[in-house]
C-alpha cells in the first residue's frame, strides 16, 4: 500500500504556441474503491496562472490552502501578480519546508509570464517538481501522478511544437484520455483547461467511468 | 476419482539412468496423449519461488511478476437456468493490462468455468477438467454431472494447496438433476449455491444481485440483472471494467449472449436514471 497510490488520480500540461494546457482526471479513491468522480486537482492562481496537485487527497486540500495564503501575502506585498517561474519556486520551497516529512504531492505548473519590457514576447510555461520540491522545467510537456509513465509514452507520440488552442487542447485531452484508460487508480472524468492571452477555456470530457 | 489422481503423478520409469529417464518424460509429454497435460513439475519449494518472484504468496512490492487478481465475476441459478456474467479487466498492478480477457471457459457446451485470481491457473486447469469430463463421457456413456466436475476441480486444486494456485470459480452447467452451480476455489473449498459472485467487485455485485434476485425471473430480468451487477461492479472497482461477457445455460447447453461495453452502459443506466428522476419531480409539481 503505497501513501501516493492511495487515492489515485493523475495530470499533464503541456506548451503550445502562445498558450499552455493543463489537464486533470476527476477520480477520488479509496484504493480499489472510486469515491467520488468530481475531484479537481487543478486549482487557478490567476486567469494565467494554473497549477495542478496529483498525490494524497489530504495533502491536496491542505497544500492548495497553504499556496492560496502565501500567494495572497505576495499579491499584498509586492502590489503585483506573481509569475508563473516566482510561483514555481514559492510551490518549491513550500515543500522543501517539510523535507523531513514531505507532503505527497508531485504539482505541475502552467502558465503565461507576463509581458515586460525585458521581455516583450515571453515563452508559455510548464514545470513540474517532485515530493520534496526539486523542479524541472521541461520545454513540451509535464507530468504526474499514477498513469504519470502511461502519460509520458502517449504525449512522447502525440506532441508537436507550436500547436494552436485548439490543436492543444485536441492533443492534451487525447493524451489524458487514452493514458487513463490504461490506468486502474486514475480517470472517472477529466478537466482541461486552455490558458490563452485573452481567456482560460476550461472543458470537462466525456471519459469512460469504469 | 483415483484415476484422475494417477494421472497427475509424473510418469514412473525403471529403467536408464536420470538423463535417460528425463528425456524419455519430456517426450512422453510432448507426444503422448496427454498433450503436454499432467506434466507439472514438483521439485523445489513453490512458495519460496512464487514469494521471489509474484505478488500471490507476499506483499512483494519487488516481484516482477505481478498476477491478475483484480475480477468481478457472478453466476446465478433461476427456473430459466444460470446466468452468468463477468468483466474483462486484467490488471498488473495498478496497470491494465487487457480489456478483452475472456473470464468465461467454455468447458463443454454444457459446462461454463468462470475465472478469478490467477488467469492462467484457470484457464489450465478448467481446460484440463474438459479433457478429464469427456473421459468420462466416453467411460460412462453418459455425460458429466456438475456435481461430479466440479468436485475433480476441487480435488486437484486440493492436492496443490499450499503451493501458489490461485483460483476462485464458479462452475456452472445443466444435467439431469437441473441446472446446477458450484463455487470452488484454490484452497479446497467447493460450495453448491444459488448465487455467487467473486472477485475485487464482487461485493458491489453482490449488492445489485441481492436487491434484484428471485428464483421465478423471467429470462429477459434474469439477463438484465446479470449485465446490470457486472456494469455496476465494474464501475466502482478499480480492477474491474471494460466490457461484460454474458451466458445463459439452459437444458440444451449454454448460449452466448453477448459483450457489452461497461462505459456505454453505463452512461445508459445514468441517462434513464436522470431522466426517470426528471418524470418523478414532473408529477410531483
Amino acid at each position: 500500500m503505497s501513501v501516493m497510490e492511495l487515492n489515485g488520480g493523475s495530470v499533464v500540461a503541456m506548451v503550445g504556441k502562445d498558450c499552455v494546457a493543463i489537464a486533470s482526471d476527476l477520480r477520488l479513491g479509496n484504493q480499489a474503491v472510486g469515491i467520488a468522480a468530481n475531484f479537481d486537482k487543478v486549482f487557478p492562481v490567476n486567469d494565467k496562472l494554473y497549477y495542478a496537485l496529483p498525490g494524497l487527497a489530504t495533502d491536496v486540500y491542505t497544500l492548495r490552502e497553504h499556496l492560496r495564503f502565501r500567494v495572497n501575502m505576495y499579491r499584498m506585498k509586492e502590489e503585483r501578480e506573481i509569475t508563473p517561474k516566482t510561483f514555481t519556486h514559492l510551490v518549491s520551497s513550500t515543500l522543501y519546508e517539510k523535507r523531513f516529512g514531505p507532503f505527497f504531492i508531485e504539482p505541475v505548473i502552467a502558465g503565461l509570464p507576463p509581458k515586460t519590457e525585458l521581455e516583450p514576447n515571453p515563452k508559455p510555461f510548464i514545470s513540474c517538481m517532485d515530493t520534496i520540491g526539486c523542479i524541472t522545467t521541461p520545454k513540451d510537456f509535464a507530468v504526474a501522478g499514477t498513469a504519470g509513465d502511461k502519460l509520458y509514452g502517449i504525449a512522447e507520440g502525440l506532441w508537436e511544437p507550436d500547436l494552436e488552442p485548439e490543436d492543444l487542447f485536441e492533443t492534451i485531452s487525447q493524451t489524458l484520455l487514452n493514458a487513463v484508460d490504461r490506468d486502474a487508480l486514475s480517470g472517472w472524468g477529466a478537466v482541461v483547461h486552455i490558458i490563452t492571452q485573452d481567456k482560460v477555456i476550461t472543458r470537462t470530457l466525456r471519459a469512460r467511468m469504469d | 476419482m483415483n484415476s484422475v489422481l494417477a494421472q497427475l503423478q509424473p510418469p514412473k520409469h525403471h529403467f536408464g539412468d536420470d538423463e535417460d529417464r528425463r528425456e524419455l518424460e519430456r517426450d512422453a509429454a510432448e507426444w503422448g496423449s496427454m498433450g503436454g497435460f499432467g506434466n507439472l513439475g514438483r521439485s523445489g519449494a513453490p512458495s519460496a519461488f512464487l514469494n521471489l518472484h509474484t505478488d500471490s504468496m507476499s506483499a512483494n512490492p519487488q516481484a516482477k511478476i505481478k498476477l491478475a487478481h483484480g475480477t468481478t465475476t457472478l453466476a446465478f441459478r433461476f427456473k430459466g437456468g444460470i446466468i452468468v456474467a463477468v468483466d474483462s479487466r486484467a490488471t498488473a498492478g495498478s496497470y491494465i493490462a487487457s480489456g478483452t480477457v475472456k473470464k468465461v471457459i467454455e468447458i463443454n457446451p454444457y459446462l461454463l468455468g468462470t475465472m478469478a485470481g490467477g488467469a492462467a491457473d484457470c484457464q489450465y486447469w478448467e481446460t484440463y477438467l474438459g479433457m478429464q469430463c469427456r473421459l468420462h463421457e466416453l467411460r460412462n456413456k453418459e455425460r458429466i454431472s456438475v456435481a461430479a466436475a466440479s468436485k475433480i476441480l476441487s480435488n486437484i486444486v486440493y492436492q496443490y494447496k499450499g503451493m501458489g494456485l490461485s483460483m476462485g470459480t464458479m462452475i456452472c452447467g445443466w444435467d439431469k438433476t437441473g441446472p446446477a452451480l458450484f463455487y470452488v476455489d484454490s484452497d479446497g473449498q467447493r460450495l453448491k449455491g444459488d448465487l455467487f459472485s467473486v472477485g475485487s467487485g464482487s461485493t458491489f455485485a453482490y449488492g445489485v444481485l441481492d436487491q434484484g434476485y428471485s428464483y421465478d425471473l423471467s429470462d429477459e430480468d434474469a439477463q438484465e440483472l446479470g449485465r446490470r451487477s457486472i456494469i455496476a461492479a465494474g464501475h466502482r472497482d478499480a480492477y474491474s471494467g471494460n466490457t461484460c461477457n454474458l451466458f445463459h445455460v439452459r437444458q440444451d447447453g449454454w448460449e452466448f449472449i453477448g459483450n457489452y461495453d461497461v462505459n456505454e452502459l453505463w452512461y445508459e443506466y445514468e441517462a434513464k436514471k436522470k431522466a426517470a428522476r426528471e418524470e418523478a419531480m414532473a408529477v410531483e409539481a
